[in-house]
């Protein structure tokens, strides 16, 4: 007894092994498990007979907003990520050299990674609904009559900008963190150099300073893609089903229509969409590390 | 050309002014509804003279007293199973070079990217069947899988922090390697670890979509604003509830300010 404990306490592999088998096993019982039962929920009826029906349901019931969802997720994505990349970018730029107070504003500009979506959401309706701060700004201004109208079903683009504002809002502490933390790493020699032999800002910044960003620029953009496949709370918050997102119909069809093998459907999509590009993500994740 | 430096530097302040204003106006405009009076919020006045704690009140009545407690409960019991889950994990992973090791990190990386909405449906048919649906331990379980390959990347990166030789000259001094990890390690990796708990609580505190399919009487503090604030047509109620909500985090952000940037570049990965 006592040498076989000393074998294992001697054998680097084990004693690893040993230590990682809660967390393995944890992650196969909760994650694992439950995405290949997603498959068997969505596609396999009581009788254990393979079913095409919830899919059905997704493609074709009136009660499915399938097609809005796919499209208004995809639209969100395309104009989310983007903008709060380019921002986060020339915050970080902004940003490389020390100067006083650059702690605190860097401390700032990430508060809004701790807030929750549901938050987010509120917070942004208190500024844009009727009786919110930008409106009565206009009105006290002058520049307006009457207050916008950012809610409600007539006013889907105003709802679709204020979820835009909101998301841009909340979302782009995540790239900029990832791309401040990959700046902190960039060789401060190099670009002194640069400055000595006379490169310019401009020249400084194309050929050095975002090369060398371009890694936590990829990473950054590919999370954010991915996360932004599952928005939900902002959108509910501020539209409810009116503008309906992936996520949003996965919930819907738990809480109101009770089809989980729906929610299922839905929640593969997401995976799969994700799957794609985490596989993206890892294989530039390969080539980061290789360098 | 060139521009002459004061202008640069003009545009500098200005443009960071700017990002600064972008991120705190509309927190602080909404942690002044949250606390306006009804007959000023719904005035032309831009901003209240007098504040009042009577929205807070109402919202803490109609259940958010009883959600706020719920919420820290799944929080901290989050934090409690995935240290105790993951935390040897992360220190094998920053110790021991074994044939597998990148393959595991890896894989842990991978469910990290899997969206937890994926595991919902599944957990809460299992629940059912386990008679765990509603229930706030269901809930932690659950936020446990969500937090744990978070929990054990970032143990793995504190403990790799700490430098080997220390543990060495423990077990020199004749310390059992478990005793070098308890009175060694684990004091010197604390701070670092305790940063980490309060983001795993935040994850926890933060996280809706579970929660709101998980529970349906025992409902967190972000399911019920989800499910229930929006029933009250007084908007600065709801206003008082996006301020609970962003209350701990901000108190994370006072506590945890040295490990902000390294963590949370870790934590989005």
């Amino acid at each position: 007894m006592g040498s076989i404990l000393y074998r294992i306490s001697g054998n680097p592999t084990a004693k690893a092994l040993i230590l990682l088998s809660p967390t393995i096993i944890y992650l196969a019982v909760f994650i694992a498990y439950p995405i290949v039962d997603s498959f068997r929920i969505a596609f396999m009826s009581e009788d254990g007979t393979i079913t095409l029906e919830s899919l059905d349901f997704l493609l074709s019931s009136p009660l499915s907003e399938f097609w809005d969802a796919l499209r208004y997720t995809f639209l969100l994505a395309a104009l989310v990520v983007p903008v709060e990349t380019a921002l986060a970018l020339v915050a970080v730029i902004v940003l490389f050299k020390r100067f006083r107070g650059r702690d605190a504003v860097v401390y700032i500009l990430a508060i809004p990674l701790a807030l929750s979506d549901v938050a987010a959401g509120l917070i942004w309706y208190a500024m844009l609904t009727g009786k919110g701060f930008l409106n009565k700004l206009l009105i006290d201004l002058g520049l307006i009559d009457t207050p916008i109208q950012f809610f409600g079903y007539a006013n889907k683009e105003l709802t679709l900008l204020a979820i835009f504002l909101a998301e841009v809002w909340r979302s782009s502490a995540i790239v900029f963190i990832i791309l401040f933390a990959g700046a902190q790493l960039i060789n401060k020699e190099v670009l002194e150099a640069a400055e000595v032999f006379g490169a310019s800002f401009y020249v400084r910044l194309r050929h050095i300073l975002i090369p060398m960003l371009k890694p936590s620029l990829q990473a950054a953009l590919i999370i954010r893609t991915l996360f932004a496949f599952q928005v939900f709370a902002v959108v509910w918050i501020l539209a409810g089903r009116d503008i309906p997102v992936l996520a949003g119909e996965a919930y819907y069809s738990i809480t109101e229509l009770h089809r989980y093998d729906v929610a299922a459907v839905y929640a593969i999509i997401i995976a799969v969409i994700s799957a794609l590009l985490g596989l993206v993500y890892i294989r530039l994740f390969r080539e980061t590390l290789r360098r | 050309m060139r521009v002459p430096s004061w202008a640069g530097e003009l545009a500098r302040y200005a443009f960071l002014s700017l990002l600064v204003a972008w991120v705190l106006v509309p927190l602080a405009i909404a942690t002044i509804y949250a606390f306006t009076p009804l007959e000023v919020y719904y005035s032309d006045a831009i901003l209240p003279n007098s504040l009042t704690a009577e929205h807070l009140r109402t919202l803490w009545v109609l259940g958010a007293g009883e959600a706020f407690v719920r919420s820290v409960f799944v929080g901290v019991l989050t934090v409690f199973l995935s240290f105790l889950i993951g935390l040897p994990g992360g220190y094998a992973l920053s110790r021991y070079v074994f044939p597998g090791r990148d393959a595991i990190k890896l894989g842990i990386i991978a469910t990290r990217m899997f969206p937890i909405i994926v595991i919902s449906v599944s957990l809460l048919k299992t629940f059912f069947a386990l008679g765990l649906n509603d229930t706030l331990i269901g809930l932690a379980l659950a936020h446990t899988a969500m937090a744990l390959p978070f929990v054990v990347l970032i143990t793995g990166s504190i403990f790799g922090g700490i430098p080997r030789d220390v543990e060495e000259a423990g077990l020199v001094f004749g310390l059992s390697s478990i005793g070098v990890f308890l009175r060694v390690t684990l004091p010197l990796a604390a701070p670092g670890l305790a940063a980490a708990g309060l983001f795993t609580f935040l994850l926890s505190w933060n996280e809706v979509f579970m929660a709101s399919v998980l529970t349906l009487t025992n409902r967190t503090l972000p399911a019920f604003i989800l499910v229930s604030a929006f029933a009250t047509p007084t908007e600065p109620i709801r206003f008082a509830a996006a301020f609970l909500m962003i209350l701990p985090a901000l108190l994370f952000m006072l506590f945890a300010r040295r490990y902000l940037v390294t963590m949370w570049a870790m934590a989005a990965r």
